[in-house]
C-alpha cells in the first residue's frame, strides 16, 4: 500500500515537472573537471526556465563520441547536439545535411546570429567555404606553455617567447636539476599550430577549405623539419622529453615537479590548478623569430583547438528553438565567463572577453589570458584553420612516425616522406567517400 | 523394408529458430554487410559511397603499416601462445605433484582467470608506468630503460606479459583437469620401466596430454588474436603512434576511430579468411597427429 502510493507520488512529481518541456540531449567528451564544469552549466540552464530540459551525455574521448554520434545518426537516434573536435570537423562538415549550421539554426529559431559578436579568432574555424559558421565553437583553446615558476627562479631564467630563447634557457635548467621542456600533443601543438604561429600554409586548396578533390598535405617543409631535427638533438642532450603519444604521460612529470616548462591546452589550466601544490604560470607557444620575420612580432596567432558543437539535422522544429535557446544562453557573456575561468577554454564572444577584464580575472591570474591573447595575435593567410578528412588517421600516421624519429627507427627527412605520402592517400580516400 | 519416416511438422523448425535467428543476426548477416562495404569507399554518415572494387584490399595489403601490424600479430600470437602454454604446463605438473596444501595452490593459480581483459590492462599500465610503475622500477634496477609507450619494443614486452599472465590460468585449469585423467596405472607402468621423471614425462605424460594441448592450442592463438583486444587498447591508451597493435586493433583504428568503413571492412574481410584458413589447417594437418583416446 505504502509502496504503491509511493509510486504515485513519483508519477504524479515527474509528470508535473516534465509537463510542457522540451527534452534535448547533448552528447560530449568533457571528462574530469572539464565534464563538471559542463553538468554544472546545463543544471543552471534548466534551472533558469521551464520550456527546455537539457541533458548532457558524456560519450568518452572526441574520437569516441564523434563515431557514437555517427552510429547514432545512421540509426535515426542521434542527439540533438553534439561535440566534434577540431581534426573531426572536416567529417561532420562534409556530410551534407548531418547538421544545421548554427548560422541558421540561429537566424531560424533563436533571436539571430551576427558572426561579428564572436572574437576573431574563432570566427571560421568550423564555418563553410562561404563563411558561414557551420559549429559553435563552444570550448576553443590554444596551445600553451606552462612553466613552473619556482624552477625557472631556480635556474635564473625567464620563459621563452621564442625557440632562439629556449635554446639559451634550456641548459640553465637542465644545471638546476630540471628537464627544461615536455609537451602533450605532437600533431596539435608541433604540426598544425606549428604552422599557424609561423603563418605558414599547411595544405593545399586553401588548407582544404576549398574543396575535398586533390587537397594535399604540405607538411614536408623546411622550417617544421628544422623544427624537429632540433627536437631530437635537444632530447639527445636532455633538454627536452618524450614520453609517448598519451597525453598524461607527459603532463605527470610537470605535475610532479621533474618538468620545468610544459606545453599544453590553455584548458588544461583548471586541472592544473587542482592538482599541481607550486607557482605556475604561462606564456604563449615559443615561435622561431628567423622564420616568422619582422612582420609579427609575437608570432602568428594559432588556430583554435578544442571542439566545436553541432546542432544535429532531422529534428522537430520544436526541439531546434529549444536548441537555439541552449547555445544562446551558452554564448551569454556571463556563461562564457565561468566556463573561462573554471576550465582555461578561451572566452568565445567579445562581450565575455570584456567580462572577464573588467572583472578583474586576468590581474588576478594573469596567466589565464595567455591562451586568448595568443588566439588575438596578427591574422595571416594560413591562420585561420584547417579542413582535412580522415584527419584523425593522420593524426595517428603522424604520431606513429614522430615516435619513429625519437626512438630512432627513422630520420626526420624519411618520417615527413612517409607523413605526406600516407597522409595525401588518406586525403584522396576520403575525396572519394564525399563523391 | 518399410523406411521409417517422421511426419512433416513445423516444430522441430520452432525449436531451430532461436539459435538460427541468432547466428543469422549477429554473425552471417554483419558478415555478409562487411564483405559488401568492403567494395565501396562511403562517407561516414552514409550519405554516399562509391563502388572501388578491390581498392580497399589492395591499399591495405600495399600498406606498409599494415605490413608491420600483421608481421607483428604473428610474432604477437606465436609468442603469447608458447609461452601461455608453456608456463601453465609447467605449473600443471607441478601443481599436479603437491599432496599437502594443493587446493589453496590451485585457487590461487586460477584467480587470475576471473579478471577481465580490460582490467588485466589496467592493471598493466599501472605496472608498466613509466612514472610509477612498479615493473617499470624493477627493469631500470636491472639496468632495462624500460619506457612502455615510448619504443615499439617495450611496449611489445608488457602487452605479451600481460597477455600471458591473463591466459596462464584457463591452460592451467585444463592442464591440470588432462593430467589428473591420465590413469594411474600408465604412469606406474611408467614408473618401472623409466626412472628419469622427465622422460616419463616426455615419452608418457606428454602425448597423453596432447589432446588437450591441440584444443588450447586453438584456444590460445584465437585468444592471442582476438581476445587481447581489450590489452591492447588500454596499454596503448587510445593513442596507437609508433606502438605495436594487432590486426584486429587496426581493424577498430581505421573502422571505429577513424570512420573509415571501406578500409576496415576489407581489412575484417581478410582477417575472416585467415581465421577459416587457420582453422582448416589446424584440423587437418595437426589433428591427424593427435591421438584421442
Amino acid at each position: 500500500m505504502i509502496r504503491s502510493l509511493a509510486a504515485a507520488a513519483v508519477l504524479l512529481s515527474s509528470t508535473a515537472l516534465s509537463y510542457a518541456e522540451t527534452e534535448i540531449e547533448f552528447w560530449h567528451a568533457m571528462g574530469g573537471r572539464l565534464g563538471e564544469v559542463v553538468n554544472e552549466i546545463a543544471t543552471n540552464f534548466n534551472a533558469s526556465q521551464d520550456e527546455v530540459k537539457l541533458t548532457p551525455v558524456f560519450k568518452g574521448s572526441y574520437e569516441e563520441t564523434l563515431t557514437a554520434g555517427i552510429a547514432a545518426f545512421r540509426a535515426g537516434d542521434q542527439p540533438n547536439i553534439i561535440q566534434v573536435f577540431d581534426a573531426g570537423a572536416a567529417t561532420i562538415i562534409n556530410a551534407p545535411g548531418a547538421v544545421v549550421p548554427v548560422e541558421d539554426l540561429m537566424s531560424n529559431f533563436g533571436s539571430g546570429f551576427n558572426i561579428d559578436d564572436y572574437i576573431s579568432g574563432v570566427r571560421y574555424f568550423y564555418a563553410d567555404p562561404s563563411d558561414k559558421m557551420v559549429g559553435m565553437p563552444f570550448n576553443s583553446s590554444a596551445p600553451i606553455l606552462y612553466y613552473n615558476v619556482e624552477a625557472l627562479e631556480k635556474a635564473g631564467v625567464e620563459a621563452p617567447a621564442t625557440w632562439e630563447e629556449f635554446a639559451e634557457i634550456a641548459p640553465k635548467l637542465k644545471d638546476a636539476g630540471f628537464i627544461p621542456m615536455a609537451q602533450s600533443h605532437l600533431p596539435w601543438i608541433f604540426t598544425e599550430n606549428f604552422m599557424s604561429r609561423h603563418n605558414l600554409q599547411f595544405a593545399t586548396n586553401a588548407n582544404g577549405y576549398e574543396g575535398v578533390e586533390g587537397t594535399e598535405l604540405l607538411v614536408n617543409n623546411d622550417a617544421l623539419k628544422a623544427h624537429f631535427s632540433n627536437l631530437v638533438e635537444w632530447r639527445e642532450n636532455g633538454l627536452f622529453e618524450w614520453y609517448g603519444a598519451a597525453w598524461g604521460d607527459n603532463q605527470k612529470p610537470f605535475e610532479n615537479g621533474d618538468v620545468a616548462m610544459w606545453l599544453g591546452s590553455s584548458a588544461s589550466f583548471g586541472g592544473l590548478a587542482q592538482t599541481v601544490d607550486f607557482e605556475f604560470s604561462s606564456v604563449p607557444l615559443p615561435y622561431y623569430a628567423s622564420v616568422v620575420g619582422d612582420d609579427a612580432p609575437g608570432g602568428y596567432q594559432s588556430f583554435i583547438g578544442g571542439a566545436a558543437l553541432f546542432a544535429m539535422s532531422g529534428k522537430a522544429d520544436e526541439q531546434n528553438e529549444a536548441v537555439a535557446q541552449f547555445f544562446e544562453y551558452l554564448a551569454s557573456a556571463d556563461v562564457q565567463y565561468l566556463w573561462h575561468k573554471e576550465t582555461g577554454y578561451v572566452p568565445i564572444t567579445n562581450a565575455a572577453y570584456d567580462l572577464a577584464k573588467s572583472d578583474g580575472h586576468y590581474e588576478r591570474t594573469p596567466a589565464a589570458e595567455t591562451g586568448i591573447t595568443q588566439l588575438n595575435l596578427r591574422a595571416g593567410d594560413w591562420t585561420k584553420g584547417y579542413r582535412m578528412g580522415f584527419y584523425v588517421q593522420i593524426r595517428d600516421v603522424m604520431n606513429r612516425e614522430y615516435g619513429k624519429i625519437f626512438s630512432g627507427e627513422a630520420t626526420v627527412d624519411e618520417a615527413f616522406q612517409v607523413i605526406e605520402e600516407e597522409g595525401n592517400q588518406l586525403l584522396e580516400r576520403f575525396a572519394k567517400t564525399a563523391s | 523394408m518399410k523406411r521409417v519416416t517422421f511426419g512433416h511438422s513445423i516444430y522441430p523448425y520452432l525449436l531451430l529458430a532461436p539459435q538460427l535467428i541468432i547466428v543469422i543476426l549477429f554473425f552471417y548477416w554483419p558478415a555478409a554487410e562487411a564483405i559488401r562495404s568492403s567494395f565501396f569507399l562511403e562517407d561516414p554518415f552514409g550519405f554516399g559511397s562509391t563502388w572501388v572494387g578491390a581498392d580497399n584490399y589492395v591499399d591495405a595489403v600495399t600498406d606498409r603499416e599494415y605490413r608491420r601490424v600483421a608481421n607483428f600479430t604473428v610474432w604477437f600470437t606465436v609468442v603469447v601462445s608458447f609461452f601461455s602454454l608453456a608456463i601453465a604446463l609447467l605449473l600443471a605438473v607441478k601443481a599436479d605433484a603437491v599432496l599437502r596444501g594443493a587446493n589453496t595452490y590451485k585457487t590461487l593459480i586460477m584467480w587470475v582467470y576471473a579478471i577481465a581483459p580490460p582490467v588485466a590492462g589496467l592493471l598493466g599500465i599501472f605496472l608498466f608506468d613509466q612514472h610509477v610503475g612498479v615493473l617499470t622500477e624493477l627493469a631500470q634496477f636491472f639496468g632495462w630503460d624500460l619506457r612502455v609507450g615510448v619504443n615499439y619494443w617495450d611496449t611489445a614486452a608488457a602487452m605479451t606479459i600481460v597477455s600471458v599472465w591473463k591466459q596462464v590460468p584457463v591452460n592451467f585449469i585444463f592442464f591440470l583437469s588432462g593430467l589428473q585423467s591420465i590413469p594411474r596405472s600408465v604412469r606406474e607402468a611408467a614408473l618401472i620401466d623409466n626412472r628419469s621423471a622427465s622422460g616419463r614425462f616426455w615419452d608418457v605424460t606428454f602425448p597423453l596430454l596432447a589432446p588437450t594441448g591441440f584444443f588450447l592450442l586453438i584456444i590460445n592463438i584465437t585468444y592471442a588474436l582476438f581476445d587481447t583486444f581489450g590489452i591492447v587498447d588500454l596499454m596503448t591508451k587510445n593513442e596507437p603512434a609508433n606502438n605495436p597493435v594487432t590486426l584486429v586493433y587496426k581493424v577498430y583504428l581505421d573502422g571505429f576511430r577513424g570512420n573509415d568503413l571501406g578500409g576496415s571492412s576489407a581489412q575484417s574481410v581478410i582477417l575472416m579468411i585467415l581465421v577459416l584458413a587457420l582453422t582448416v589447417v589446424q584440423f587437418r594437418m595437426i589433428e591427424r597427429k593427435v591421438h584421442y583416446t
